[in-house]
Order: structure tokens, then C-alpha cells, then sequence
């Protein structure tokens, strides 16, 4: 499960219509100030509401593209107990996207539309999910580093100031824990395997190593709408932040593993307790925003590939919930009354 | 697009003896299938023994904005409280 600091485009606080409108702002402020939390009825700000939509659907959208580099192994997993985990594992992002989808109606936009957007190719998602998965290898790779990434973003959404996503986040937190350690789990079987188990985590690691540390979005300097976020306390630490505490937490990891960072100069600065990296290569992070990145073609393909297949079952459980919908009481009867 | 379906909210009971509360919501054809969707998508976990689907179109909910005539009237009836009350250290059982 996953998120990434998108945050670069959309709604700016514009200059409030009238008095009125900059006393309650003025409240809505203090309310969040205060740690209240901000429920879908009370008065927001557009611009809060805007920002919020954007995050949120974005978050979904990566849930729901993030099933399709994980589903490719299902078929796959070298035994029956890592094809159960793995098929859990994929179920329980479609959920979190469920959940997320949910939170973003919540601010007025329907689910047609912000399904709508991803297939037109609108809707931004994590960048993570355009490139392949392949190796088994892959699969650990991504549960240790990207849904640890991914944990390390979303803990502190647990504590944001809209409800909903608060209250979707702390489920998904919940659920998310067993993805990463079932990752790291298969990334210690194999550096502890043969030689070719070996160098196939090591070239795992090569590759998913960087595209992580670029999920926490860009530098603090180049992100522009963190003031704000932070304001609202929709975001309460900035990427540069949460992309050092990943680092701090998980280079120990791979010591533990044998297996080398590929950072030929990665290094413990024992003056700042942290480790410190080369620097990241922003405009591969680019490329792949833009949709130029090894899979995105794929992922949008796949994406609306399924939705189209889909589409006879939908129309068919509409078509069966009208007819039953004239006869007593309704289909809403016959199942259970309380 | 088509049209949405229906919107539904969710309550779980979690064990037997528990009441049921809200955990989300979901969109479904009809009610058996919200049913189906609500136990795929909020209790994966054994989070629950029991599901309650409500059409959230059949919520009648309070106005944020008169939370203050609702809600003020109760804030300085603290005598309703059972520490409003002071006793003598030696009563026991009371």
C-alpha cells in the first residue's frame, strides 16, 4: 500500500470572497490548530477540500494500480504458502483502495469520476508502480522497501485533520504491517539461498532501491504545496524528513542481509546520527511522472483492460438489483431485517 | 460514466455482545450485494460476526453547524455526574 508525495499540482488558497468568508477560515484554522478533526459536513475551505480530493484519490488510484506488479506473480510464487501471502496481500491493497475511494467521496466527488480519471490517464498515481516486476525477487524487494516507504508516508497520515483519511489510514496502517515484513521475509530466504538466490536479491535491491527513496516525492526545496499541507496538517513532516528516516531504518536492514546499497558513496555521518546517500537522479523521477516510464502504457492498459471485461458483470448485477427492486419490499428486505 | 451505485454505510459487530459500529462504506447493486462486498472489504481480519448495511441516503444526521443548541444545554449539568457528589472517605460502598 502506498503513497507518495504528489502534491505538486493543483489548489492554492485563493484570496477568501468576502469578510465572512475570512472569519470562517479564520475558525476553521483554530479548529485545526486546536487538533480538532474536520469531518465531511463541517465548513472547509475549498482549497482544503481540493487539495484533500487530489491526495486522497491519488493515494487510491496507487492502491489500485499497485495490484497489477504484485498480481503478475501470483501464478508464480514458488510455493503455496507465498502465492496464499501474496494473494492476501494484493486483496488487502484493493481494499485500501476501497477505503481511500470512499474517504474522497466523502468531499463531494463521485467514484464514476475518480475512476473516470485514472483510465483517461488524468489521475496522477505513484510513480513506483511503472516499473517491472521481474523477478521473484521483485516481490520482496517491494514489500521490505517500497510498502516500508510507503508505511513510513502513511503513519503520519493516521494523525491528519480530515477524518476520514484519518480514520482509513490508521485500517490501513493496521493491515499494512504483515506486507512488509512478508517482503523482507523472502528477501532473507533468498540471500540466504544459493548463489543465484543471492545475486537475484541483490539485483532486486539494485533496482527498487532508488525509485523508493523518490516516492517520499521531491527535495523540500522543489516541494511547493508542503506550507500549506502543513498548515491544514494534512502532511506533518516534509519528504526530505520522512525519506531520511526510511533511509536511517532500512540501511541496517540490508547490512543484516549481506546485500550491498547500490550507493558507492553511502556513508554514517556520526556528527548528524545519520546516514547519508548520493544524490538521487530527480529527472528519472520525472520521466516517469510524465508517463515515460517502463510500464506506465502497461498499468493503464491493464487497468482498462479489466475494466472493460468488467463490464457485462456490472450491468448485469444493475439490471438483476432493478428487477428485484419491484417485487415486496425490495431486494433491501429479504436478506436480513434488524 | 454510469451512474454510481448506490452508496451504503457499514456496521460491524466485532464479537457477540458488542453493538455494531460504523466502519465505512462501500457501493453496491443492492443490498445482498453490499452484504458480500461489506464482508470482503471490512473483514478480511475477523473483524467481525455480524453486518449491517444502511442505504446512506436513509441517515438522517445532525447539522454540524447547530452542535452548540444541541449539545451546550448539557455542559453545565454536571450534577448528572456521580463525582459531583462529595462523601466522607469512611462511607464504603457507595
Amino acid at each position: 500500500m502506498y503513497t507518495q508525495a504528489l502534491d505538486s499540482s493543483g489548489a492554492e488558497p485563493g484570496s477568501p470572497a468576502s469578510a465572512g468568508e475570512v472569519e470562517r477560515e479564520r475558525r476553521f484554522q483554530e479548529r485545526i490548530d486546536r487538533d480538532e478533526k474536520i469531518e465531511p459536513k463541517d465548513w472547509m475551505p475549498q482549497a482544503y477540500r481540493q487539495t484533500l480530493i487530489r491526495q486522497i484519490a491519488q493515494h487510491a488510484h496507487s492502491e489500485i494500480v499497485g495490484m497489477l506488479p504484485e498480481g503478475n506473480w501470483i501464478t508464480r510464487a514458488p510455493t503455496l504458502r507465498r502465492k496464499a501471502v501474496l494473494i492476501a496481500k494484493v486483496q488487502d491493497e484493493g481494499g485500501h483502495g476501497m477505503y481511500l475511494y470512499s474517504a474522497a467521496e466523502t468531499l463531494g466527488v463521485s467514484r464514476g469520476e475518480l475512476i473516470e480519471q485514472l483510465l483517461a490517464g488524468r489521475a496522477k498515481y505513484s510513480s513506483i508502480f511503472n516499473y517491472p516486476t521481474l523477478t521473484w525477487a521483485d516481490i520482496g524487494a517491494i514489500g521490505w522497501l517500497v510498502d516500508g516507504a510507503a508505511i513510513m508516508n502513511q503513519i503520519p497520515l493516521c494523525r491528519c485533520s480530515y477524518g476520514p483519511y484519518a480514520r482509513a489510514m490508521v485500517r490501513i496502517c493496521k493491515e499494512e504491517s504483515f506486507h512488509q515484513r512478508q517482503g523482507y521475509e523472502i528477501m532473507l530466504t533468498l540471500a540466504r539461498g544459493t548463489g543465484a538466490q543471492r545475486e537475484m536479491a541483490q539485483d532486486a535491491l539494485n533496482r527498487w532501491w532508488w525509485p523508493s527513496l523518490m516516492m517520499f516525492g521531491p527535495g523540500d526545496a522543489e516541494s511547493v504545496h508542503t506550507a500549506h499541507s502543513m498548515r491544514w496538517k494534512i502532511k506533518r513532516f516534509s519528504n526530505d524528513e520522512l525519506r531520511q528516516r526510511f533511509i536511517d531504518l532500512t540501511v541496517p536492514q540490508a547490512q543484516f542481509l549481506d546485500l550491498a546499497i547500490p550507493d558507492p558513496v553511502l556513508r554514517w555521518d556520526e556528527a548528524a546520527q545519520h546516514f547519508i546517500t548520493g544524490p538521487i537522479d530527480w529527472s528519472e523521477f520525472q520521466t516517469v511522472l510524465k508517463g515515460h516510464g517502463p510500464c506506465n502504457r502497461e498499468r493503464l492498459g491493464a487497468r482498462r483492460a479489466a475494466h472493460e471485461a468488467g463490464r457485462w458483470v456490472r450491468e448485469a448485477a444493475a439490471a438483476y438489483a432493478d428487477k428485484h427492486r419491484d417485487r415486496v419490499g425490495g431486494a433491501e428486505r429479504h436478506v436480513q431485517t434488524v | 460514466m454510469n451512474e454510481d451505485w448506490v452508496l451504503y454505510e457499514v456496521f460491524i459487530r466485532a464479537r457477540s455482545g458488542l453493538e455494531h459500529k460504523h466502519v465505512g462504506s462501500l457501493h453496491a447493486a443492492d443490498a445482498r450485494m453490499a452484504l458480500e462486498h461489506a464482508r470482503d472489504t471490512y473483514t478480511r481480519r475477523q473483524e467481525g460476526v455480524s453486518i449491517w448495511v444502511v442505504r446512506s441516503s436513509e441517515i438522517i444526521a445532525s447539522d454540524p453547524e447547530e452542535a452548540d443548541a444541541l449539545f451546550e444545554p448539557a455542559r453545565d449539568k454536571v450534577y448528572r455526574h456521580p463525582t459531583f457528589y462529595s462523601i466522607p472517605d469512611d462511607v464504603k460502598n457507595i
